[in-house]
């Protein structure tokens, strides 16, 4: 199986690499259209601030083929937030895969939202032998509202989305990698979904 | 429900562990790697690495500790200790580190921060600040509490909430070592003044301590090194006790 994590110089991929890893595959880090065109399987990542992002896809034409993609694709966090319609953050135009736009959490709640909490309302193959109420980690002042692409849910503020899924692309807005058991057997699950 | 996280802090010099740990089922007491894999076993939520080594070499070693964490570890976690550049940050996070914490740096140069979060993003640039008491009123200190600073701890708090910190890492220098408890008060001015994380640290003894500082202390996490490295606390039993308190924990 080929795995390809899209490099286009957004945030600590080294994790997720080592995530991979630890299932026993391996991945490979590329921003070239035609290796991410012939994975099985593409992990969006993203970290960091969403209209420097978005230049840096749109600089390598990552922006145009990522809709495009068949295989399975999986965006974490920042990744998540793209494939969306749009970002309040840096008032950024997504990918549009998931129509929702991403907004920010209110002053009633520390922002960012850091730390490990509750996902529900579970749906979807990606939480195969995943429990409600399991712990996941994130990191995040903008989230997705509850939408017909809504998987899972977690609560901060209100109920937001935890994971978006539309035909072939998946998202978390938590950390998979970081997100300990947890995590791993959602990684499993995409990898073999 | 957001959880209240328990973070260990493992002090590194050249590499390896320096406080004294009692964990006998260590193959190496001193290898940062296993402990942290143990810890993460154990119930940690997350780590924080605080490198005190003052060597040529330091930024290169450091940089392959994170690489070596990130390969075994699925929780996340923080490194400090002498970063002081855009470049020194870029350099552990692209080794795998999930956030950076900076702390004389940013008192000497404050525009490190909105530098750091710019590039980087909030979320992984974690601003340290140590303070003491001195005739009643707190001020920041540098080099461990050894050098004060003209800086009023609630002040500067805000001043670096303002350039864009993800996160807070308050140590009480008047607490720290002391085994007495957290310094609760202040930390609940700094919890209900700002609107970013604050993560407790300095002064853990017992259970007890950590219950009060996030009700008394309105705390989001709270950090200890000596307590969970000599066992005198488990973490698993801590989030046990605090669960029975009504505190959110990840079990």
């Amino acid at each position: 199986m080929k795995i390809v994590i899209i490099n286009y110089g957004a945030g600590n991929i080294q994790s997720i690499k080592f995530a991979i890893r630890r299932l026993g595959y391996e991945a490979v880090l590329s921003n070239d259209v035609e290796e991410i065109k012939s994975a099985d399987k593409v992990i969006f990542p993203g970290v960091g601030e969403a209209s420097s992002a978005m230049s840096k896809l749109k600089d390598s034409t990552l922006d145009t083929l990522i809709p495009k993609l068949k295989q399975p694709v999986l965006g974490i966090c920042l990744g998540m937030q793209l494939m969306c319609n749009s970002s309040e953050e840096g008032d950024t135009k997504g990918l549009g895969i998931f129509d929702v736009d991403v907004v920010k959490f209110s002053n009633q709640v520390k922002v960012p939202q850091i730390g490990w909490n509750q996902i529900t309302d579970l749906r979807a193959g990606l939480f195969k032998n995943i429990g409600e109420k399991e712990y996941i980690y994130l990191v995040h002042s903008f989230y997705a509202p509850i939408c017909t692409a809504t998987i899972a849910t977690a609560t901060y503020e209100m109920k937001f989305s935890a994971a978006l899924q539309k035909n072939n692309f998946y998202g978390t807005q938590f950390h998979p990698e970081k997100s300990s058991s947890v995590g791993e057997q959602l990684l499993k699950n995409f990898l073999t979904l | 429900m957001l959880s209240k996280r328990i973070i260990p802090c493992l002090d590194i010099k050249d590499g390896r562990t320096v406080k004294g740990v009692n964990f006998v089922d260590l193959r190496d007491a001193g290898d940062p790697v296993e402990l942290a894999e143990l810890y993460s076993q154990a119930g940690a939520d997350e780590l924080v690495f605080l490198d005190i080594s003052a060597t040529e070499q330091k930024r290169k070693t450091l940089a392959d500790l994170v690489y070596h964490v990130a390969e075994k570890v699925n929780i996340p976690f923080t490194v400090g200790g002498g970063i002081s550049s855009v470049e020194d940050v870029d350099l552990l996070l692209q080794n795998g580190a999930d956030k950076v914490s900076i702390n004389s740096s940013a008192v000497k140069n404050p525009q490190l921060i909105n530098d750091l979060v710019a590039k980087f993003g909030s979320q992984c640039i974690v601003v340290a600040i140590d303070a003491k008491q001195i005739d009643g009123e707190w001020i920041v200190h540098l080099v461990g509490g050894k050098v004060p600073t003209e800086l009023r701890l609630f002040d500067w708090a805000k001043e670096v909430e303002q350039r864009g910190a993800g996160e807070i890492l308050f140590t009480s220098m008047d607490n720290d070592g002391t085994k007495d408890g957290f310094a609760n008060s202040a930390l609940a001015r700094l919890s209900v003044e700002l609107n970013i994380p604050i993560i407790a640290s300095g002064g853990a003894g017992n259970m007890q301590h950590f219950i009060d500082t996030f009700i008394e202390g309105k705390a989001d996490a709270a950090l200890a090194a000596s307590v969970f490295h000599f066992k005198e606390i488990e973490i698993v039993e801590l989030k046990k006790e605090l669960k029975n308190n009504g505190i959110p924990v990840r079990i």
